[in-house]
């Protein structure tokens, strides 16, 4: 039977640091700025010329954006995570507006029922503006979208520590998967023999 | 591989090429029958899989549309999305996570074992467990089925080690890495595991068994099978008889195509596989192929699922190591005493980042909800894998008032849960906190249901045709050339995860259908 019995990962060396897609950042009604804060979790991953990020879009306006930001933000509140990874979530609902009119509209009436105080106010204020519209289509579709994307972005990944695929740097075999040590280990019988 | 024409009906066509359809092929090409594969996800291979987790999504999961309805919290929390399986050459097997336990004895005699319960169709299973240990061995050899054979365990990652000391800590005694169809060793030509923790993206090293890259190669070696991809069946035809004789389907271009078949094999998952069998409604079977006894797409089973997380003061990396490889079986008994019928398994789990939130927190927003995603290296996983007991208007039905892109209505899946079924499952939450607290978690995390991935029993074998839709080789009561040969099959779940049990059916019911035809039967 031939199949794939000396199958490698194709670089058990490569570096554990995640590369951001430059592009991601600079790719026009509106745009989203901010820095890189040295020492923060995008600091760690982003190429050392890509300290300032912006973001356009193409549909919302800066204003609008701003809202959706803090409206992400308060939604799933990190104080550890960067600015930039919440335009990331406002970059993924401006472009399903641009596709989706019934989103277009939804996201554009609830930032304008917010108001551009929204953004201003302090998180009690914002969790209490957020309280009353939760049960609202524009909140569930902020939601969904803030847990679709967030997490799933580089800076999510760098903050909370995921390290992701492991396919590429030959799985966690040789890289951790065992290596707890603050409870005892597991006896063999109902363990199996590490293989190296 | 085969290429078969259209009008060869000494062809056997089966559709879905997962755990059950894809070894029934394998199988039966070896025997020098032809067989029409036909699939309707895309084929898909190491080297392609995403490892981008909604992207792997995207890419392995059937997403046609579907509606639900019931009491069930999945209809709640997951509206759009009432299973998760898959549609990609191999099937489930490409993103299941590989645990492959027997039934109990005793769970092949549920109605006889837990009793005349009100609400439910519980019936005991038309074969006896010695039978069917016979294709248990054979399977777990074909699928290097850890603990089993010759095949190693699985080394304890971290999240297996919190799981290990709560569970001693309650005094479990049945704890371990699991009997999981991955490789420890090389073997069967495919290398070991090295621990990424992407089973459910699709295993990159093949180490996980999937019939994508065992029996359906296998199967194209001999030269018998012509597998048709992104060939949706629309439609089973039968002669003025009552004997199937062709399948009707779309291929890639959405063109309309019919295939002639001398027998045919359902394997479409027990949505589309009950669902299919409803289209299939004719003058002569008005309510459907094979429903006679109008028990096609009832007694749906999806077993007691959910997570529970701990949080811990230190580090566990729950996400590096085989996703699911550990479990305790020590609750895996019938204890009516327990406030419920049947058993459970408790079984080791982590998400990824990115499915985490969306999939294993319960619903929620603001501080609270960000705290547990703050505490993501200290977080340990397991999860539910419990027996939940059939019901006849638990059911998968035909949605007239939704279509999908070929026009036909979509599957409806109704589930009102039982008293048992939530008692069994409180239960097992309770036990999985105390095993977490009982090591010092400083806070546990009860997720919600996730979309149902064990679809069972919409077609399930009764000794008697009233109670179901097959006899014990998921050949079907009302037409003896039209056979089930997936979980549809399965007379009552059990608390064991399905596929192992799948993969025994299809090998037993590939000797019954050669004999059968050697036999002229048919």
């Amino acid at each position: 039977m031939t199949r794939f019995p000396d199958r490698q990962p194709p670089d058990r060396q490569s570096p554990d640091r995640q590369t951001l897609d430059r592009r991601q950042f600079l790719k026009t009604t509106g745009w989203l700025t901010g820095c890189v804060a040295a020492g923060s979790s995008l600091a760690l991953i982003a190429p050392a010329p890509a300290r300032a990020w912006a973001i356009d879009l193409v549909v919302l306006t800066s204003a609008e954006g701003a809202t959706l930001m803090a409206v992400a933000r308060t939604i799933a509140p990190h104080d550890r995570l960067e600015d930039a990874a919440y335009a990331l979530v406002v970059q993924a609902i401006d472009a399903e507006a641009a596709k989706d009119e019934k989103i277009r509209k939804v996201v554009r009436a609830g930032a304008a029922a917010l108001g551009s105080d929204f953004a201003k106010g302090d998180e009690s204020a914002r969790v209490g503006a957020l309280k009353k519209i939760e049960s609202s289509e524009f909140f569930k579709v902020l939601r969904l979208k803030t847990l679709q994307v967030l997490y799933a972005t580089p800076m999510a990944y760098a903050c909370f520590g995921y390290e992701g695929e492991a396919f590429s740097k030959g799985g966690y075999l040789s890289r951790g998967f065992n290596d707890l040590r603050w409870l005892a280990e597991v006896p063999l019988e109902d363990s199996g023999p590490v293989p190296s | 591989m085969a290429a078969i024409d259209f009008k060869d009906d000494s062809a056997i066509v089966i559709i879905g090429s997962g755990a059950g359809g894809g070894t029934l092929a394998h199988e039966l090409t070896g025997r020098g029958i032809k067989v029409v594969l036909l699939e309707a996800g895309q084929r898909q291979s190491l080297d392609s899989f995403s490892q981008v987790p909604g992207e792997a999504f995207t890419q392995l999961t059937w997403l046609d549309p579907r509606t639900q309805s019931g009491d069930w919290g999945v209809a709640r929390d997951f509206p759009t999305l009432p299973v998760w399986h898959a549609k990609t050459v191999g099937g489930t097997t490409v993103h299941w996570t590989a645990s492959a336990p027997r039934l109990r004895p005793w769970e092949l005699r549920a109605r006889t074992t837990y009793g005349n319960l009100p609400g439910t169709s519980l019936i005991d299973w038309p074969i006896a467990y010695d039978e069917l240990e016979k294709y248990y061995k054979i399977a777990e050899l074909r699928m290097g089925v850890t603990r089993r054979n010759d095949m190693p365990g699985l080394p304890a990652s971290n999240n297996f080690k919190v799981m290990y000391a709560g569970a001693k800590k309650l005094g479990y005694k049945q704890v371990h890495t699991g009997h999981m169809a991955i490789n420890s060793v090389i073997s069967d030509g495919r290398g070991y595991c090295i621990q990424q923790g992407f089973c459910v993206q699709g295993c990159k090293m093949g180490a996980k068994w999937s019939t994508l890259y065992t029996e359906i190669p296998d199967a194209e070696e001999t030269g018998n099978l012509d597998l048709r991809i992104e060939s949706t069946a629309t439609r089973i035809e039968h002669n003025p008889g009552g004997r199937v004789n062709a399948v009707v389907y779309r291929d890639r271009q959405g063109k309309e195509q019919r295939q002639k078949a001398r027998l045919v094999c359902v394997a479409g998952n027990a949505i589309e596989t009950a669902r299919l069998l409803l289209l299939s409604e004719s003058a002569k079977y008005p309510h459907g192929l094979a429903n006679s006894s109008d028990q096609v797409g009832r007694n749906y089973c999806h077993q007691i699922t959910g997570f529970v997380w701990g949080i811990f003061d230190k580090p566990v990396y729950s996400w590096r190591g085989a996703t699911l490889a550990g479990v305790v079986e020590d609750e895996v008994v019938n204890q009516p005493q327990r406030g419920f019928v049947g058993g459970y398994r408790i079984e080791l789990l982590a998400l990824d980042l990115p499915t985490l939130p969306l999939v294993g927190l319960p619903y929620g927003w603001g501080r609270d909800f960000a705290s547990i995603i703050d505490n993501y290296r200290n977080l340990a996983g397991l999860f539910i894998n419990g027996e939940d007991l059939p019901r006849p208007g638990n059911r998968i039905t035909l949605n007239p008032n939704v279509k999908d892109a070929f026009g036909l209505p979509v599957a409806n899946v109704h589930v009102d849960e039982h008293a048992n079924d939530r008692a069994m499952r409180k239960h097992a939450q309770g036990q999985m906190s105390k095993m977490y607290e009982a090591i010092g978690a400083k806070r546990v995390v009860v997720g919600p249901v996730p979309p149902a991935t064990h679809n069972l029993c919409t077609a399930r074998m009764s000794a008697d045709p009233r109670d179901g839709v097959t006899n014990a080789w998921g050949q079907t009561h009302d037409v003896k050339n039209l056979f089930i040969s997936d979980g549809s099959a399965l007379t009552t779940p059990g608390a064991a995860n399905p596929t192992l049990t799948i993969v025994a059916l299809a090998l037993r019911q590939a000797e019954y259908i050669d004999r059968q035809m050697k036999a002229g039967e048919v």
